[in-house]
């Protein structure tokens, strides 16, 4: 059974190398590469995986859930510049991409398989940049 | 593995009506989408890619590319259209939001190679919202 929690932070990035020119840039990322930054009202869709516990009926109490995607994702990220505040933006770059794959590596150790009663693990990240464009990242785990 | 999903709009309208049914058989088979004149619907096309992130730009595709394929291929034509009357491959095809799926992923398939080149992303699902309500995948 899949479970599905959502959340949201805003948050403001560059999409931009700082080793490549300005022109490279602006060719690769368009207006996103502006050396100021701009901001997006990001909507966080965490999908887990797991059978509900015969006794609560649920796969996973989401409160736990809700606590974790929060320590992990909305307290960091939540109104901070991407590439000044949050490693390792400061070393990728944070486009939709790779900010999906970031909040699934901080999330999949929680869910590994290893939870008990029941192993819950993480699925799917669903991560809207904005109303028209999001990502989903997923990989084998745990 | 990585997949974006970019969503674009069209206003188009559509008549209901399969040729070879009685005008009794389709009144009843597609209700008031029978209408004579057809009617329309602010239609969301989502499209769906997958690839590897580009290690050097973070990026699975050019959106800026995606955006003009899919005004090229789809959006062109299809947007402010009588579906019926104004895309051809729908003389003979009922426009159903089905059907509208499934040419909008064969004119992005006709088009993608040339787009993305043979190592690009690659098509992974092509989504019609008609309304609220009713969603059509292919």
């Amino acid at each position: 059974m899949l479970i599905t929690r959502k959340a949201e932070f805003s948050a403001s990035h560059v999409t931009a190398r700082p080793d490549w020119s300005a022109e490279r840039n602006a060719e690769v990322y368009g207006e996103a590469a502006n050396e100021h930054g701009h901001g997006h009202n990001y909507q966080l869709e965490v999908t887990l995986s797991g059978e509900p516990d015969p006794v609560t009926g649920m796969v996973l109490d989401l409160k736990e859930l809700k606590q974790i995607l929060e320590r992990e994702v909305i307290l960091p990220f939540d109104h901070h510049h991407l590439n000044r505040e949050v490693p390792p933006f400061d070393q990728i770059v944070p486009t939709t991409e790779n900010v999906a794959r970031e909040i699934w590596r901080r999330l999949a150790p929680h869910f590994d398989g290893s939870t008990p009663p029941s192993p819950v693990r993480l699925h799917n990240v669903r991560l809207w940049e904005t109303e028209d464009v999001y990502v989903d990242y997923s990989e084998e785990n745990g | 593995m990585t997949r974006l999903t970019k969503r674009y709009r069209f206003a188009a309208s559509h008549r209901l009506h399969a040729p070879s049914l009685s005008g009794e058989e389709n009144r009843e088979l597609y209700g008031k989408c029978n209408n004579p004149y057809g009617h329309g619907h602010d239609f969301i096309l989502e499209v769906r890619v997958k690839g590897d992130v580009d290690p050097a730009s973070g990026l699975v595709v050019d959106q800026r590319k995606l955006d003009t394929l899919v005004h090229n291929a789809v959006l062109r034509d299809f947007h402010m259209k009588y579906l019926n009357a104004q895309v051809p491959a729908f003389a003979n095809v009922v426009p159903t939001s089905e059907n509208v799926a499934i040419e909008a992923r064969r004119r992005l398939c006709d088009a993608w190679q040339e787009t993305f080149g043979s190592r690009g992303p690659a098509l992974d699902a092509v989504r019609v919202i008609e309304t609220k309500k009713n969603v059509f995948e292919s």
